[in-house]
């Protein structure tokens, strides 16, 4: 319940932002996040709102990690 | 490096550095699914002893207080709109599933943002959240209320039964019939509170503590990490999940729990009540308290015969232990919270059990 997973910000609004998560467009809240959200910046998503702010390498990195775990699911 | 060329030397150093009996309580019930899916029980030295703790925010949510949200839920012009999680979760007598096919307004939302929208296209209609969960979501869920405050939605309440980590730790890390030798914390929790509220397990009690990332090799190196604390004689709050993870925390998401929100003594089921351990909404922010704003049975306290959440909670016993497990037990006739929630550690044991009955 408390898992979150890193999307790339497509677009931004007052308290929004339009983020790409796993391939899908989805809107969050920003509001949590201190530093200012722009277009590229990777966020962390929990039950429809940012969490933290992520660079990108690390977004990256788990992203991959993401993925190849889901490659070797016979792990 | 590939995963399985690091993980598999991760397991290597692990056994030769468990040399005495090390047991270690991981506090996520995202934890416990990575965990019994990954199988990494069964790949550690005998030595190393894996219980679950209190990290399911469903598993821990009282039975009185769901009988207190079931009757809610019946009273007539209301929408009840939940986690996905609470629908099956058994009260006394029903749960919210079968309230929903008796006629009750129950909807299953992703995000509070998306209760906010039920309230908006609802307005003859109240709203009622179903507050559960940890620091994690808590703070969405007041700025559900700075939302719905704004936008004068008078027909959007929460009903809070939130709950904090640190305090039930204090009570797991205190007791020493658990002998509890280190703790794996919670990462998402931890990228809200940062490493202090966490230190006093160190400080106080003396015991290593590592917050951790939820792939299989962010837990194995976790362990890693507690291990080689111990080897050293050391005891401190270390980020494994550095890659998420501040040392501060986001202040932010904290200023927005503390506006919203108050610590109050809070009911957890099978370890009872623990003071200064929940969080209400403030008196300035009644009209979205549903609490205040609705009438509710007083909480009775209730067990459910043979379930033995509480000390599968508590990492005494492990679900196979339950004599209900898998018989009378199962996802599909849940008897307790812990098998019905996906997070739950019944429901994790039982789905990859093949893997991990013999922990
Ligand atoms: S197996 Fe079922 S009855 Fe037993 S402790 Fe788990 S949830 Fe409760």
């Amino acid at each position: 319940m408390c898992l979150a997973i890193p999307g790339k910000v497509i677009l931004t609004t007052e308290h929004t932002a339009e983020v790409d998560l796993m391939g899908n467009r989805r809107k969050v809240n920003i509001d949590l996040v201190a530093d200012e959200v722009k277009p590229g910046d990777y966020l962390l998503i929990h039950a429809g709102y940012a969490i933290e702010k992520v660079d990108e390498e690390i977004a990256l990195e788990t992203l991959a990690l993401f993925e190849e775990a889901l490659e070797k699911s016979d792990y | 490096m590939t995963i399985k060329a690091q993980s598999a030397k991760l397991i290597a150093d692990i056994k030769a550095m468990a040399t005495e009996p090390f047991k270690l309580m991981e506090v996520c019930g995202s934890h416990t699914v990575a965990i019994a899916k990954s199988g990494i029980r069964e790949l550690l030295p005998p030595n190393i002893r894996l219980v679950s703790g209190p990290g399911c925010p469903v598993c821990v949510t009282d039975n009185s207080d769901i009988d207190r949200f079931l009757s809610l839920a019946q009273q007539p012009g209301l929408i009840i709109a939940t986690f996905g999680d609470m629908i099956r979760v058994p009260g006394t007598v029903t749960n919210l599933q079968n309230i929903r096919a008796g006629g009750a307004d129950v909807r299953v939302v992703y995000s509070t943002l998306d209760a906010l929208e039920i309230a908006r296209q609802n307005p003859e209609k109240q709203v009622v959240f179903l507050g559960i969960g940890f620091e994690t979501t808590i703070p969405t869920v007041a700025v559900s209320v700075e939302i719905a405050a704004r936008e004068n939605l008078s027909n959007y309440s929460v009903l809070a039964m939130h709950k904090l980590v640190p305090p039930v730790l204090e009570v797991l890390v205190m007791d020493p019939e658990l002998g509890i030798d280190a703790f794996i914390n919670p990462g998402h929790v931890c990228s809200v509170l940062g490493t202090e509220p966490f230190e006093f397990i160190a400080k106080q009690y003396g015991k290593p503590s590592v917050i951790a990332g939820f792939e299989p090799l962010d837990i194995l190196q976790t362990i890693w990490m507690l291990l080689k604390q111990r080897t050293e004689g050391r005891s401190e709050v270390e980020i494994e999940y550095t890659r998420v993870v501040k040392t501060a925390g986001n202040p932010k998401a904290r200023e927005y729990m503390d506006k919203y929100f108050t610590v109050v003594d809070a009911r957890w089921r099978g370890i009872g009540v623990i003071p200064q351990s929940g969080l209400k909404l403030r008196p300035e922010y009644s009209q979205f308290d549903a609490e205040a704003k609705f009438t509710l049975p007083q909480p009775v306290e209730t067990n459910i015969p043979g379930c033995q959440c509480g000390d599968i909670l508590k990492g005494r016993l492990l679900p196979p232990d339950c004599a209900l497990f898998g018989k009378a037990c199962t996802p599909l006739q849940p008897i307790g919270p812990c098998m019905v929630s996906s997070e739950g550690s019944c429901a994790a044991f039982y789905r990859y059990r093949g893997r991990s009955y013999n922990a």
